[in-house]
């Protein structure tokens, strides 16, 4: 079952990531604005321009600048970025650690609190408990991230300066890490103050991102449960002698997380999509900021080199998803 | 000496008014067996409800007492009173194919309890639940602690269920309708099998059955209940010979064969249903002033 599944979304997952490389490619030749025109100083003549629009290869076809760029990225080459003059993969690959920590940490932010949310909301059902978690959820559903984000700003980093509100790490830290895991790493070495230098960068953009998460999983989690605690064997356990917070954890939960699961799979997605933003506004070393470099200085290779990867991110997260969705179902794993 | 369950003038309502049960009393004691018959609707399932704490979170208790092994559970805590029904009350579901947890194997079902709040060892608790799978004739009881309830038939997953209320040697156990949900076949099994274990363990049981067949079975006592109100109650052998309330009368005169009452399809003369309203309108009156 499990390896079926596998092979079919791998096969989808190359079919994908094909159609988006096609769909970029195209776009990002067709929308105004010309890298060349950028990198040279105002005198430049159309001589120069031609010799460095040969150069990197922009004077051939559509198709054939396609076919050329897809057979190196086969072999692993995804070309030089235009502004930085750095090999995109290099580039890319390094900033992408700096997002999948800010990305995981929020999404455990958002797992802990609405998750949380929502077991309390279960646990006080009917009560003006569980209408207020209602209200406060409304609430934070309908602010996007980044506003979140510009008020966290205007908050912590002015008013009420504890956090972090820019940048990854302190520039005074001296860091000698290995990897660009720098969360992972400070954990590993024991360097806890790193550590929490990091965190402390962190936090405030992840809790912008998480937010709007966390009330989407309140709100889901909370009504899968409150529908799981009618169900004949949660009212069961209800007569066994455990507590309520003991019936809603080990009987209703695991019923009612596989939903849930599945929006936050889908939702893991937007919010990854939504450090572009919020990486720019915390000027976080990120991926996300370095798109929005690329794309200002309409460096090609690059943006195709960063959209591939958000593309091949997200076919993983779903494919995760997938995959845990079988594990946490007794029926479809012996199917 | 008050009965080990003692039901005094027991009355739910809907929170938005309506009565579902009419200041009910009932008692069993230990070793007893106890029918609550009446049709669809009646309101035996809640007084089962009442006891173990399960209402519909539309309903409350408006009064009366609940009296469990000499205490009165209304009169307790709600996380004393849980962990005293747990300790001392089971219940026997009607719906063996929805109660239990579908993610999880037959075994862990039996024994979480009797690890995770009686506090036995993993290895006490997993030979209680294999001995107690051999009691209600399950042939294969190491196969079916492995199980997935999905792999088991209704029958079987009754008998599991039956197992798993009688675990922690409860003193009363509930039975709700054990048998509705099951083929004829298997229905008279699982009766001979309750009875069986409740004679073994000396329990007091609630039974709750649409059914006067089974209850002429396996019960000593049977209170009929109409509207949310006992209408009549009996020791079952008077019962049958002579029934006093002219409801019950209408009852059995409907099923000769004793047979099954759901569905509210009972054809009870008019003059009964208007006698019965009338004695729920004093009623009403009476607990209004
Ligand atoms: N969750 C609920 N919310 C509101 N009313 C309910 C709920 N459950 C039961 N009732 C009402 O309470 C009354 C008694 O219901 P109960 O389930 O005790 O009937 P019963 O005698 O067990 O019937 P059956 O033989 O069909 O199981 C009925 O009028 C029913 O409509
Ligand atoms: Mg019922």
């Amino acid at each position: 079952m499990l390896s079926r599944i596998l092979f079919t979304r791998l096969l989808s997952t190359a079919v994908t990531l094909m159609g988006v490389a096609v769909i970029v490619f195209v776009i990002i030749r067709v929308v105004p604005g010309n890298p060349i025109a950028m990198m040279l100083p105002p005198g430049a003549t159309d001589a120069d321009i031609e010799r460095l629009k040969a150069f990197y290869g922009f004077d051939k076809s559509i198709l054939e600048q396609f076919i050329v760029w897809l057979a190196n990225v086969l072999q692993g080459d995804f070309g030089n970025s235009i502004s930085l003059r750095q090999p995109v993969s290099s580039l890319v690959l390094g900033r992408l650690p700096a997002t999948l920590e800010l990305s995981i940490f929020a999404l455990l932010m958002a797992v802990l609190i609405g998750g949380g949310l929502a077991l309390i909301g279960t646990r006080s059902r009917g009560t003006a408990t569980e209408a207020a978690i209602d209200v406060t959820n409304g609430m934070a559903l309908s602010i996007p991230d980044f506003l979140w984000g510009l008020f966290f700003i205007l908050m912590f980093g002015v008013l009420l300066p504890i956090f972090h509100i820019s940048g990854r790490i302190s520039p005074s830290l001296n860091l000698d890490f290995s990897t660009n895991f720098y969360l992972v790493e400070s954990l590993l070495r024991l360097r806890f103050d790193i550590f929490m230098d990091l965190i402390g960068h962190m936090f405030m953009p992840a809790l912008a991102l998480a937010i709007p998460l966390a009330a989407i999983i309140a709100q889901l989690l909370k009504q899968s449960l409150k529908e799981s605690m009618n169900l004949d064997y949660v009212t069961l356990a209800r007569t066994k002698g455990y507590s309520e917070y003991q019936v809603i954890i080990k009987e209703a939960l695991p019923n009612a997380v596989l939903p849930t699961l599945t929006l936050v799979g889908v939702q893991f997605t937007f919010l990854i999509g939504g450090t572009v933003i919020i990486e720019r506004l915390f000027s976080y070393e990120g991926l996300g900021n370095m798109a929005i470099d690329a794309v200002i200085n309409r460096d090609l290779p690059l943006i195709q080199g960063i959209v591939i990867l958000f593309a091949a991110l997200f076919t993983v997260i779903n494919l995760v998803v997938d995959m845990m969705y079988v594990v946490l179902n007794p029926k479809l794993r012996h199917a | 000496m008050i009965a080990y369950l003692s039901i005094r003038n027991l009355s739910v309502s809907l929170s938005n008014g309506p009565e579902i049960l009419r200041s009910i009393s009932l008692d069993v004691d230990a070793g007893e067996v106890h029918g609550l018959v009446g049709e669809s609707g009646a309101g035996k399932s809640i007084i089962g409800k009442s006891v173990l704490g399960i209402l519909p979170r539309a309903m409350g208790i408006t009064s009366g007492e609940i009296w469990l092994d000499g205490v009165n559970l209304l009169s307790l805590s709600v996380a004393q009173r849980r962990r005293r029904i747990g300790a001392l009350a089971a219940l026997i579901p009607q719906d063996p194919l929805t109660a239990l947890n579908p993610s999880r194997r037959i075994g862990p079902q039996i024994t979480r309890r009797l690890v995770g709040i009686l506090g036995w060892s993993k290895s006490a608790a997993q030979a209680r639940a294999l001995e107690l799978l051999k009691e209600v004739h399950i042939e294969n009881p190491e196969h079916v602690m492995r199980s997935y309830p999905h792999e088991l038939s209704g029958g079987m997953r009754q008998r599991v269920l039956i197992a798993s209320a009688f675990a922690a040697e409860p003193k009363l156990i509930i039975a709700d309708e054990p048998t509705t949900a099951l083929d004829v076949t298997v229905q008279k099994q699982i009766l001979r099998l309750v009875g069986e274990m409740q004679a073994r363990h000396r329990t007091a049981l609630l039974f709750v059955t649409h059914d006067l067949g089974v209850v002429s079975k396996v019960c000593d006592h049977l209170s009929v209940l109409y509207a949310g109100m006992i209408v009549e109650k009996s020791q079952m052998r008077s019962f049958f010979a002579a029934p006093s309330h002219p409801y019950s009368r209408a009852l059995l005169a409907a099923s000769p064969k004793y047979d099954d009452l759901s569905g509210g399809l009972v054809p009870v003369p008019q003059a009964v249903i208007d006698q019965l309203d009338g004695e729920i309108t004093a009623f009403d009156k009476g607990s209004r002033t």
